[in-house]
């Protein structure tokens, strides 16, 4: 190739996002802008009560109420199953209590759905939800996962002893005792994870619609796996052949996780549609997102790291109690396990290692996948530590992490946590890149000079790796980790007979710009016109089966689909050039949209002439069949892992606590990048989660069950100017997993950044003393932290 | 977050929301900018029978200087109190303290009357309106009559405005030469409310402080002057130690709130810290 055709590779270019001019100029088309003929609204009745006996529930006054349809309880809908969960912990007994649609008997949680009004429009559904009169018999309450597993604690389940969902563990006990046992230094702390409310910019919700002449549904739903939720409502929930529902995911304001999930909202609209004979609407309003749709995080975590006084770590003992909430969401068992446990080690090399997993039930919302979904925890867990243990043998913390960094020659690496090998790796020099953009030396003396003017900087690193591309399935599978499925991605890429190409995605964008990367390989690699690419995607007719876009897999998994898809068409399109041309076909050379016989580039084929070909058919080679349409189902053979290295720098106000952030370096390395400025922007909105995490966000439970940060008033998201700049870079370090050498990108930036934030903060305390403390370091936390350890010193 | 049914009605006249408010008694709010009814409706915390708008009534909205006094109708939008020039130019603290409540969306619908009929117990307004000694105009059905900053302010979300009154302006010093104000606040973070809000006023006559109004907000269930604190400053030549040793005198008569945000022991401290930074900056002012 020349290098003036390689100048204009898309592939490596910040293009802008082909979504946003429909989506920035409020154009898009979200779930609570479709609106149908004769559609109905739903208000869902939620308990008060955290833990309660439902005895009894009267509908009639809200049934009389005008303009109400209908009123549903659960017993109105025992012939829906509850809802099913999908991924169990692997390898060991789970005690599985799922939600029903609507909640029968017992409630378990303050937003546990009681009733269901159908209405004219939503205001009269939620003035009649207010005339439902419901007898409850309260019940204990315990929201505090290592509470829920004490002697005496309020059980929430019959088939969950102590409230255990299952105890899982990873790594080898023995040898992590033995290490603890023997090392020169073991540093300890219980660390807290905090739950957070993913809070999506639109909230969930459902359409659906039904046909009775066909007996078919349709649902528009605010799903990240609209393939997945129609396997789910049709096979487990209704118990309905698939093809009787179609899922339509319209375009979608955020997920981070939290649109992956069954939730009762697109059943109950299913069930209603078909009895009352009309569509019906639903979309939560935040109140509803935050009390009833899942919350991610909520880990209680003894830990113990040794190593010896040389900066060595040598063992590693994790104790974890995961707090899932009052039911199993769809795939939460495999959270706190598949994704936290089996990387809790991090980039390093520890040779005894050891994790054990509690899953515990309480009366709080359900706990699933957010943004990061596990390995935020993992990364914090571990960052947090050598950290630590550096400031326990006085060691600088970038030393002790080049000590026990895995080394690049060490890949594929073997964690031994039952994980797959990492695929590659150069941690290091990820960190030397951070540290020279961050000025480390420099840093270190300014921060001696401030400290003598009574001044706290602070510099925090986080040096992470992740999991992402998820995942194999015959690693992932029920009989390994649990995944009650596969985990591949499909693509079907056609060029039609104008030249134009069609490709249709399992993958689907909640933010990811899908539409603009996948359009920049296949556009590359047929060499075509971006603008003669179209992505289709986001629903059930007219897509192939895809697992849907979470993990960070969209780009690693689904992007390989589309990229094999487009092999094969360049292998058929060689064929019939070499029909047209009389030549052989292994002689055949694709180049640029172009095909011809090695050594003969001037007498070539366009891709368009071969389209017409091979779509008007009237001469094709014997056998062929017309047009140029393939399609791929991608199970990648490992997962990919990308890593980096993010520095935060911060001010103490040791009067008040403030934390002023004042400077953050992200350097990532996400494998070979498809488009920078989409990484970027995946970057940023990812640090600002994690930076919410370490500063301003937490949702709390009081101990009657009470969601205490039940609105934006409470729950403190970050606006813009409580964020600093970022400064971005990267290192690249191809995949050897999949053939663009590609990683994912989509959570990095929550993974690795709470803990280089909380590291900076405590390092800015140090003087005073401060060895941890839990997140969010809120002002009062922070002022709490100083005077703790004045007192104890 | 759909709001109970209710009745609703938009008056041109401070005269037409009195008799409203007449004919509906209990069951009537008034409505200004609504940033802080309409969440309590939405939530259902709230259900009035009958809304009565006064965002329409004209009269209300007016921002005048009248001698050394700025007159600030009730109705006055945060906005645009925040960007009027005879505000800023004459009560500064004024402008500083509305200019950064909540965010712009909530600064161009909420209102100075709106607020300090509420009485948030964490309002930003209510320390700046006792610090500078303003005074609040209403009118009800006999009559107008003013109330003092000292006398406004009852318990939480309680104010010494009868039932059937509307606020029509709030009266605030010009300052002159040898004078100052500042507003210095903790946040929180979710909502911008003040965490901790501490407004001071001093007044310079030669080198020695001649006044001095502090106001805090957000600590306790109403927000409060501090007359310990100004004693300890009064007659002072308002160095360092002066100021240090009056924020250390502030805290007293508070019945701290504690909640998730902050408990009652950090607020209790944190009187203290704001209060010396309040301080710091008013007299700073003064003595430019």
């Amino acid at each position: 190739m020349t290098a003036e055709a390689m100048s204009t590779k898309l592939v490596g270019q910040a293009i802008k996002r082909r979504e946003d001019p429909r989506l920035i100029t409020g154009q898009g088309t979200f779930l609570d802008d479709i609106k149908l003929p004769g559609m109905t609204h739903a208000c869902v009745l939620r308990s008060p009560y955290a833990h309660a006996k439902i005895k009894s529930i009267d509908t009639s006054k809200a049934k009389a109420h005008p303009g109400v349809v209908a009123v549903f309880t659960g017993e109105d809908m025992l012939d829906l199953n509850p809802l099913p969960c999908a991924w169990q912990a692997g390898r060991v007994k789970n005690n599985v209590n799922t939600p029903r649609v609507l909640a029968v008997g017992e409630v378990h949680f303050a937003g546990d759905p009681v009733a269901l009004v159908i209405a004219e429009d939503r205001y009269i559904a939620r003035d009649a939800c207010d005339l439902i009169e419901v007898e409850y018999e309260p019940l204990p309450v315990v929201v505090d996962a290592k509470k829920a597993t004490e002697p005496g604690a309020p059980q929430l389940h019959e088939n969950a002893p102590n409230n255990i969902v299952m105890e899982w563990e990873a790594g080898d006990k023995a040898k992590a005792d033995a290490a603890i046992a023997a090392a020169e230094v073991v540093v300890r702390e219980q660390i807290i994870n905090q739950r957070l409310l993913p809070t999506p910019m639109e909230t969930r919700g459902a359409i659906a619609r039904y046909e009775p002449a066909t007996d078919e549904f349709t649902l528009w739903t605010t799903s990240q796996a609209p393939h997945v939720l129609r396997l789910l409502l049709t096979a487990f929930v209704f118990g309905i052949p698939e093809t009787k529902l179609r899922v339509i995911s319209p375009d979608i304001g955020g997920g981070f996780g939290q649109k992956i999930f069954c939730y009762n909202d697109a059943a109950f609209t299913m069930w209603a549609a078909r009895k009352i004979g009309r569509p019906v609407k639903f979309v939560e309003d935040r109140s509803e997102n935050y009390k009833y749709s899942t919350h991610g995080r909520d880990h209680i975590t003894d830990v113990e790291l040794a190593g010896n006084r040389d900066g060595t770590i040598t063992g590693l003992r994790v104790t974890t109690y995961a707090n899932l909430g009052a039911y199993l969401s769809t795939i939460a068992p495999g959270i706190p396990t598949t994704l936290y446990g089996r990387i809790i080690t991090g980039a390093y090399r520890i040779p005894a290692a050891y994790v054990k997993v509690y899953g515990v039930y309480t009366n709080t919302a359900m706990v699933d996948a957010y943004r990061g979904a596990g390995r935020p925890e993992a990364s914090y867990l571990i960052e947090r530590m050598v950290d630590r243990f550096a400031a326990e043998i006085g060691m600088d913390p970038a030393e002790v992490r080049r000590k026990n960094f895995i080394p690049p020659d060490a890949f594929p690496y073997d964690n031994g946590l039952g994980l797959l090998p990492y695929d590659s790796g150069n941690y290091e020099a990820a960190l030397n890149k951070a540290l020279e953009i961050v000025g480390y030396a420099d840093f270190r003396k300014e921060q001696a000079e401030a400290r003598k003017q009574g001044r706290y900087l602070g510099l925090g690193i986080s040096s992470y790796v992740e999991i992402c591309g998820v995942a194999p399935s015959k690693w992932i599978g029920l009989p390994g980790e649990g995944w009650g499925a596969g985990l591949w991605e499909s693509a079907n890429v056609r060029v039609h007979l104008t030249g134009k190409v069609v490709v249709t995605t399992g993958s689907l964008p909640h933010g990811q710009g899908v539409e603009t990367t996948f359009a920049q390989i296949v556009a590359d690699e047929l060499g075509v016109p971006y603008d003669d690419v179209v992505i289709e995607h986001s629903d059930t007719l007219g897509t192939p089966f895809g697992y849907g876009t979470y993990g960070s897999r969209s780009l690693a998994v689904g992007g390989t689909a589309v990229y094999r898809s487009v092999a094969k068409i360049k292998e058929k399109a060689k064929k019939i050039a070499a029909h047209m041309l009389e030549a052989n076909p292994d002689d055949m050379v694709y180049e640029n949209g172009r095909v011809y016989v090695k050594g003969s580039p001037d007498r070539a084929k366009t891709l368009g002439e071969i389209a017409l070909q091979a779509s008007v058919a009237y001469d094709l080679p014997e056998g062929m069949e017309p047009f140029l349409d393939e399609t791929s189902y991608y199970d990648p053979p490992n997962c990919t892992f990308p890593f980096g290295t993010h520095i935060a720098i911060v001010e103490v106000d040791p009067d008040t606590g403030i934390v002023d952030l004042k400077r953050y370096v992200a350097v990532d390395d996400c494998g070979n990048v498809i488009n920078p400025m989409i990484v970027d922007g995946q970057i940023h909105g990812g640090i600002a989660q994690g930076i919410a995490q370490a500063l301003y966000e937490r949702a709390v439970y009081d101990e009657n069950g009470q969601l205490v940060t039940g609105t934006l008033m409470d729950y403190a998201v970050p606006a813009a100017h409580m964020l600093p700049p970022y400064e971005t870079a990267r290192t690249v370090t191809p995949s050897p997993v999949n053939p663009m050498g590609v990683k994912g990108a989509g959570e990095a930036g929550t993974i690795a950044s709470a803990q280089a934030v909380m590291n900076a903060v405590i390092d800015a305390l140090a003087p005073f003393g401060v060895k941890h403390m839990q997140m969010p370091a809120t002002p009062e936390n922070v002022w709490k932290a100083i005077r703790a350890a004045q007192s104890a010193s | 977050m759909i709001p109970a049914p209710f009745q609703y009605f938009a008056p041109k006249t401070v005269n037409e929301a009195i008799g409203l408010l007449q004919q509906h008694g209990d069951d009537a709010k008034l409505l200004a900018g609504g940033h802080s009814l309409l969440p309590a409706l939405k939530l259902r915390l709230a259900q009035p029978a009958v809304l009565i708008d006064i965002s329409r009534v004209a009269e209300l909205k007016s921002i005048t200087s009248e001698g050394d006094r700025l007159v600030i109708g009730a109705g006055a939008t945060y906005r645009e109190i925040a960007t009027n020039e005879a505000v800023r130019s004459g009560c500064l603290v004024l402008a500083e303290c509305v200019g950064q409540i909540g965010d712009i969306q909530v600064r161009n619908r909420g209102t100075i009357g709106g607020s300090l009929a509420h009485a948030d117990p964490a309002a930003d307004l209510p320390a700046v309106v006792l610090a500078l000694g303003a005074t609040i105009n209403v009118m009800g059905p006999n009559g107008a009559r003013s109330i003092a900053a000292d006398d406004m302010f009852v318990a939480m979300m309680t104010t010494a405005i009868s039932p059937g009154e509307v606020m029509t302006s709030v009266t605030f010093p010009i300052l002159g030469k040898g004078e100052g104000a500042a507003y210095a606040k903790l946040r929180q973070p979710a909502s911008r409310y003040a965490i901790v809000g501490v407004a001071a006023y001093v007044k310079l006559d030669g080198g020695t402080v001649a006044a001095c109004r502090i106001g805090v907000t957000g600590a306790g269930a109403v927000a409060v002057r501090q007359p310990a604190a100004e004693a300890a400053l009064v007659g002072t030549s308002g160095d360092d130690a002066a100021v240090a040793a009056a924020a250390n005198a502030a805290g007293d008569g508070i019945d701290y709130l504690g909640d998730i945000h902050a408990s009652a022991e950090y607020r209790q401290a944190m009187v203290k810290v704001y209060t010396r930074r309040a301080l710091t900056e008013a007299l700073r002012r003064a003595r430019a």
